[in-house]
């Protein structure tokens, strides 16, 4: 995996008139989770597209070596296209990627248009598609919603194995994660 | 770079031709001839007002099937997430928009030329004229690919952007459709270089306009 940190600074966000977080504070190196907590509307989804450079920062920097993979809700797959064309589309932009379809539980599902896939397959295709992207940085907004039991221990395992291969996690969720090492930060303490 | 980009255009190409979810290019060709042959019943069979106006219509025409696939060019990809997965891996917006002109233009410009040669016969036009405005269709469709796209990147999440894109269009189609159609008029190149040259011009400012526009939509 190659080198990668990510840190944020003084981070202020703000949508319409609401400034929802500020001096908001962390550093990440090499192998670290961190996990964004708080209640819905607390500015998790806002505070992972700040960091992966989607959101313009109300004040405040973002910094960080290495390429940057995010999921959140919508799986970026064709919804018309079977999942294997679909996914295939991102190999043939990230390079060809390990077959991980029977681990993430896909495998039988290639052939199915991504419309009939149910919330938690369409997850799994997601968490396929970044596993595919080999970006060194993890951004995860609601990685459980939608996914089984099985599905929970899967992120899990998954996220614990990227970062023991020295990558790093941002996983913002309500649910709490069993993951060894997890930081967290609590989103309530930054309230403006 | 180039072999991401590749890989983008038969994604576009796939979703936007025959058989593509995104209509197809054989709509538009079906509704430019069924305007061709509405025509001839609406303006009657008097042969000279035919051949005389019968250019003017299949530009007309070119122009409305042009304007149908608009809705479903860039909004379906911003909803997917598909726009900040390719922001994320560095692949700009712009190269984006502009492999998106080139699968708008292959899925229309080309078949509407095709379509010109039986929509001539059913209006009257003879060879000379047709070549002029098989040339003329072939400067000026690119420019309306580019505008095409370019609105659809601008009214893409707006609430009734579909309607709105029609209506930006059809001014900003103007010179395009002066030069294109006034070639006939004249039957002369100046007509047609200046069609070309309108085109190029749309062609250089889509890209970059539709991808700050899709950055403008963030946020």
């Amino acid at each position: 995996m190659q080198a990668c940190r990510l840190s944020v600074q003084d981070l202020a966000c703000r949508r319409g008139d609401r400034l929802l977080f500020a001096r908001l504070s962390f550093a990440l190196a090499p192998g670290e989770a961190l996990q964004l907590a708080g209640a819905n509307g607390i500015g998790k989804s806002s505070l992972i597209r700040i960091i992966a450079g989607l959101l313009p920062a109300y004040a405040g920097t973002v910094s960080h070596e290495g390429a940057m993979g995010l999921v959140d809700e919508r799986p970026a797959l064709d919804p018309h296209q079977p999942l294997g064309k679909a996914l295939a589309l991102w190999q043939r932009i990230d390079g060809p990627a390990d077959n991980l379809a029977a681990r993430l539980g896909l495998a039988e599902l290639m052939d199915v248009p991504v419309r009939y896939l149910s919330t938690g397959q369409k997850k799994r295709a997601a968490l396929a598609r970044l596993i595919g992207q080999r970006a060194p940085i993890w951004l995860l907004d609601e990685p459980l919603n939608g996914l089984d039991v099985k599905g929970v221990a899967l992120v899990e395992s998954l996220a614990a194995d990227h970062c023991r291969t020295g990558g790093i996690c941002v996983i913002a969720s309500h649910q709490p994660m069993a993951l060894t090492a997890l930081r967290q930060i609590a989103m309530q303490d930054y309230l403006a | 770079m180039i072999r991401v980009l590749l890989s983008l255009l038969r994604r576009d190409l796939g979703l936007l031709l025959a058989g593509g979810r995104r209509g197809g290019a054989l709509l538009p060709v079906l509704f430019f001839l069924s305007v061709a042959m509405l025509f001839p019943f609406a303006v009657g069979p008097d042969a000279p007002v035919l051949a005389r106006t019968g250019g003017g219509v299949i530009w007309v025409a070119a122009l409305l099937a042009a304007i149908l696939p608009l809705d479903r060019l860039v909004e379906p990809d911003l909803e997917l997430g598909l726009f900040d997965q390719w922001a994320l891996r560095g692949i700009s917006e712009e190269w984006i928009m502009a492999v998106r002109i080139i699968a708008h233009w292959l899925s229309f410009g080309p078949p509407l030329m095709l379509a010109a040669l039986p929509a001539a016969a059913l209006v009257g036009i003879d060879g000379d004229k047709l070549r002029i405005v098989e040339v003329g269709m072939l400067a000026g469709t690119p420019g309306l690919a580019a505008l095409g796209v370019m609105v659809a990147a601008i009214t893409a999440g707006l609430r009734g952007g579909a309607a709105l894109g029609g209506l930006l269009v059809i001014p900003l189609a103007i010179p395009l459709l002066v030069f294109g159609a006034g070639s006939l008029a004249t039957g002369g190149d100046t007509g047609l270089a200046l069609t070309a040259a309108a085109s190029l011009v749309l062609l250089a400012m889509a890209p970059f306009a539709a991808g700050a526009a899709i950055r403008a939509g963030r946020g």
